[in-house]
């Protein structure tokens, strides 16, 4: 019986992983296609990736974007760890229901609803104030900010309920008033938290497409903007190619990054065992 | 401040560092407030307030100028026919079969995958659960990388598989199980393909994190009691997994409810969904009170989702 | 100490006595590390039978075996003849009381209780007779309708405890059962257990860490070290003739001394003990060869100590001066520095008031030690 579940849980494993895996790794052989049919076999070459290189639209939209995920992540990290901090521990305040309530709708809110109302404001604003006078990388930047800070909050969020107050509870009972134990303490705890957080709202941003074609003006192109006008009139060999830049670079990225975080917290867990034998033969 | 003084500073210096200590001591002092109010307004002026604006708009008459809607302060003018013209948006939603139909198909499409996603998820985080500390690891992984490569163009790739001359109906013809290609892109299947596809990781994550944390001694001791596997799982695995479900559930239905890119990109002009209904309602009609009305509705339908998701969510967090 | 079974036979002494629960040749290994090696046991119909050792030495691992949660890596459980080792865990004839209680969290405490009687197919009216019964048994008829979060650590402990017994298995494990309650509910639900085994008959494994608690309970206690049992036997044989020096240090406490048979009688031994100008007279035999080097223990309180030397010099006397006072209420320990520095513990009865004008014995005065031939015991390694 046992083992009878086990073949299920395999079985329904394998088919999961492949069905995420193998649309991906098609998209980065055909990128390898010689022929201008993307799924028509012609052999192997790398010519579309010199045809993307060549491309300036490409390398502009490319340019933008990154532009627009760094300045965001780093708004969004600073914004969502003020949040996650203010969310766990400081305990019941005024309007936390409605704080909260903002900080995990954007999570869920369809991306359509939230493009629509933003651009709603900021031509609003515009007619109110003069602000901003033309929309492009400030506001696209705006609106990535205020959807990834949300999952910045989250992580901060997890971190922090992960970890003991009694940490925190410590440093102010030996003496340090809240703002120390605030730097002293709570800040090195969420160090990593902020730095996946940052990690996470640089490939959203790099990532969205719906609201930053809302909010965006003429001439400001992202590259999901960009790869949409193309890929949605058919299959295209140099989005192929771009595709697998972009894939590769990152999953090596969150390879490594895993594998090192996995690597410190076995190192960790390796330590606290011989601690623990240790303890153990000074008793006996 | 003490060996500034013996270095010879002057009185005027002395009180203007004594005003900048004050100054940070109360800075300190109310740093609780400053954490809050930085992420409180921001959200409040960027997430909140806009939806107001898109109330307004989507009560106004539309007008071919820029911005093409009537501006807000004829509304005081005349009340009987300012509420005739309020509604007018909402009433042509109501009355137009498209609006309806396009609803119902959106909300059947997404809870459609969100069940296939369940099927698909459920025993996957199971499975991960199970598995030994090494290849838990790599298996969380595994579903997480998806998170961080780019929506758009996995969506993409599902264009490639499915298309009439796609690698999908190239192996089948191929093989010689069919003669003509099927057609797989551009109908409801790919849309389904491609939420479930894009969205069963939202799903996988919650739930592994629900099962994480049941002690494994809980399922031992139903067996113990006489409960073969089944049973114990639904007697004991299944109802204490339910806030699992229900948190990736939500977190897959509604964002699939209102998603653009998949039905463009797979369904084409052949499956209705509101959300893009909304996008070229805005961008290709540009009639942008329609396009609020259209926003407010399908936020009036995700809105009880959306608060049970907060109830589990802020659950979550007081545990 | 050790409690009557019903039959007033002990069944473990009884020749050819069928074990309810026979383990042989017992090895489990984690990998390459062995966390239960080579066991056999043979348990019986009625015993209340304690496993005791320290953190690690693989109580919880046995008993898991037992219940059928883990596989041995070789060796074979038989209970009441029935060979254990295809059948599944929910279908042995056992029943477990879980160290963290495993209460199902979403379940009220009747149908927490109910649960393994509903599994059976149990009709519903003489289900919620048993529950009733069971419940006012542990006395919880008036916490039916509560959630385990509700509940007080003890109750929890309760409900645990009437969930894993509405069955009426034929064996019931404990691990550490009593592990969360304070001393006196301790004691009193020791009480209620012995009671409870008493009425139903059933037969108790026991994971104890509490050698107190393992003493009043049981009927047998093993004692296990690195997976293996060092020994079994009833608490008096524990207690008063523990066979290593690692059980006489873990049940209770006892001086131990290292010397060199001199003399190797049928009836009698004579040690002279190593840098101790003295001799130890112990009145049984003990396979023994002469001249070995051998150890034995002396329990505190076996030691009779006092300011007065002795009438005449002889063995099994010692003289020493207090180092060390602790005042228990009842009793006292006292901590005797003999003339090469080794301390031995002394206990006696606090028969006069405390440092009163009668209480003579106090910090830093001469003293001698003695005790009779047969309280001394020779231990095998
Ligand atoms: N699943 C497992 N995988 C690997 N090692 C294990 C496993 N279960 C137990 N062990 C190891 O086996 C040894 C015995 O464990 P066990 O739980 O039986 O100890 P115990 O006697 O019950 O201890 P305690 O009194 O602390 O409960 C320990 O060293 C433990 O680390
Ligand atoms: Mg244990």
């Amino acid at each position: 019986m046992q083992r009878k579940r086990s073949t299920f849980l395999f079985s329904v494993m394998c088919f999961g992983m492949a069905f995420l895996y193998i649309p991906i790794l098609l998209l980065i052989v055909y990128s390898f296609n010689y022929s201008k049919l993307v799924p028509v076999w012609g052999g192997f070459s790398v010519r579309w990736y010199g045809v993307l290189f060549e491309s300036e639209a490409v390398w502009a939209a490319l340019m933008l974007s990154l532009k627009i995920a760094v300045m965001n992540a780093t708004f969004a990290t600073m914004f969502g760890t003020l949040a996650g901090l203010a969310l766990v521990r400081f305990g019941r305040f005024r309007g936390r229901l409605l704080f909260s309530g903002m900080i995990s709708a954007p999570l869920v809110m369809p991306e359509v609803i939230t493009g629509l109302s933003l651009l709603l404001l900021f031509i609003t604003l515009n007619q109110l104030i003069g602000w901003p006078s033309e929309r492009g990388i400030t506001t696209i930047t705006i609106a990535h900010i205020t959807f990834s800070m949300a999952y910045v909050a989250v992580i901060i969020q997890a971190r922090l309920a992960g970890t003991d107050q009694s940490l925190e509870d410590a440093a102010s009972d030996l003496g340090a008033k809240p703002f120390r134990v605030m730097t002293d303490i709570t800040l090195p705890i969420l160090a990593p938290g902020m730095v996946a957080g940052w990690l996470l709202a640089f490939t959203l941003s790099l990532d969205d497409l719906v609201i930053a074609s809302f909010v965006s003006g003429p001439g400001a192109n992202t590259l999901p903007m960009l790869i949409y006008s193309r890929v949605r009139l058919g299959l295209r060999p140099d989005i192929n190619a771009l595709a697998t830049i972009m894939i590769l670079t990152i999953g090596i990225c969150v390879v490594i990054a895993g594998w090192l975080m996995l690597r410190k917290q076995r190192q960790r867990d390796q330590d606290m065992q011989l601690a623990a034998i240790e303890t153990l033969d000074r008793e006996f | 401040m003490g060996p500034l003084q013996r270095g010879g500073v002057t009185k005027m210096n002395t009180r203007v560092f004594s005003y900048i200590n004050a100054w940070i001591t109360k800075l300190q002092s109310r740093w609780q407030t400053i954490v809050i109010a930085i992420p409180f307004y921001w959200l409040l002026l960027f997430f909140l307030a806009p939806f107001a604006i898109v109330l307004k708009i989507s009560l106004a008459e539309s007008i071919i100028a820029i911005p093409p809607f009537t501006p807000l302060i004829n509304f005081a003018e005349g009340g009987v026919l300012t509420i005739r013209i309020l509604f007018d948006n909402f009433i042509f939603l109501m009355e137009d079969d498209f609006y309806v139909k396009t609803y119902l198909n959106s909300i059947k499409i997404s809870g459609i995958s969100t069940l296939l996603c369940l099927l698909l998820g459920y025993p996957m985080a199971y499975g991960i659960v199970r598995a030994s500390p090494a290849t838990k690891n790599i298996l969380l992984m595994m579903v997480i990388l998806p998170f961080w490569t780019s929506f758009l163009l996995r969506v993409y790739a599902w264009m490639g598989l499915l298309a009439d001359r796609g690698t999908i109906n190239n192996l089948l013809i191929w093989l010689g199980m069919i003669d003509e290609p099927i057609r797989m892109l551009y109908s409801e299947f790919a849309v389904y393909i491609g939420i479930v596809y894009s969205y069963v990781p939202f799903m996988i994550l919650p739930l592994y994190a629900n099962m994480e944390k049941l002690d494994t001694a809980l399922h031992e001791a139903a067996a113990d009691l006489g409960a073969n596997p089944i049973t114990t799982f639904l007697t004991v695995t299944l109802p204490l997994t339910i806030p699992g479900i229900i948190a990736g559930s939500l977190l897959v239905f509604i964002p699939a409810a209102g998603e653009f890119v998949i039905p463009d990109l797979l369904g084409g002009g052949n499956v209705l969904m509101i959300g893009r209904v909304l996008y070229n309602e805005f961008n290709s009609n540009h009639d942008w009170p329609v396009a609020s009305a259209v926003a407010i509705v399908l936020l009036l339908v995700l809105v009880l989702p959306m608060m049970v998701y907060q109830y589990y969510q802020s659950r979550k967090t007081e545990d | 100490m050790s409690q009557d079974i019903k039959n007033d036979e002990n069944l473990w002494e009884v020749p050819n006595a069928v074990p309810l629960i026979k383990v042989q040749g017992v090895t489990k290994r984690f990998g390459s590390f062995t966390a239960v090696d080579n066991v056999d046991l043979n348990i019986y119909k009625g015993e209340l039978f304690s496993l005791l050792g320290g953190s690690g030495c693989g109580k919880t691992t046995l008993l898991r075996m037992l219940a059928g949660f883990e596989t041995p890596t070789s060796g074979t459980i038989t209970i009441d003849g029935v060979d254990m080792t295809d059948v599944p865990p929910y279908e042995r004839p056992i029943n477990m009381m879980f160290q963290s209680y495993a209460l199902f969290p979403h379940m009220t405490v009747e149908s927490n209780v109910a649960y393994g009687l509903k599994r059976d197919g149990v009709e519903k009216s003489e289900i919620a007779r048993r529950v009733d019964e069971m419940l006012a048994m542990v006395e919880l008829s008036s916490f039916m309708k509560r959630k385990p979060h509700q509940l007080s650590g003890g109750q929890r402990q309760r409900v645990a405890l009437a969930r894993a017994l509405i069955k009426r298995p034929k064996v019931l494990l404990l691990d550490e059962p009593l592990g969360a309650l304070d001393k006196r509910l301790r004691t009193q639900t020791q009480f209620e257990l012995m009671n409870i085994q008493d009425k139903l008959g059933v037969t108790f494994v026991v994971v104890t860490h509490d050698q107190e608690e393992a003493m009043t309970l049981s009927t047998r206690i093993a004692v296990m070290d690195e997976g293996s049992f060092v020994q079994i036997g009833t608490p008096t044989e524990i207690y008063e003739f523990p066979e290593t020096r690692y059980v006489a240090k873990f049940i209770g406490s006892a001086n131990m001394f290292n010397g060199r048979v001199t003399q190797d009688g049928a009836d009698h031994i004579e040690i002279s003990v190593n840098d101790l100008d003295t001799k130890f007279y112990i009145d049984h035999g003990a396979s023994v060869r002469l001249n070995a080097e051998i150890w034995i223990a002396v329990r505190p309180e076996k030691i009779i100590i006092s300011k007065t030397p002795p009438e005449k010099p002889g063995p099994n006397q010692l003289k020493g001066t207090i180092h060390d006072i602790g005042y228990l209420g009842n009793m006292s320990t006292y901590r005797v520095e003999m003339s090469n520095g080794m301390i031995v513990d002394v206990t006696a009865p606090n028969q006069t008031r405390y440092r009163s004008a009668k209480h003579d014995l106090d910090w830093d005065d001469q003293v001698y030690l003695s005790w009779a031939p047969s309280s001394a015991v020779v231990l095998q390694k």
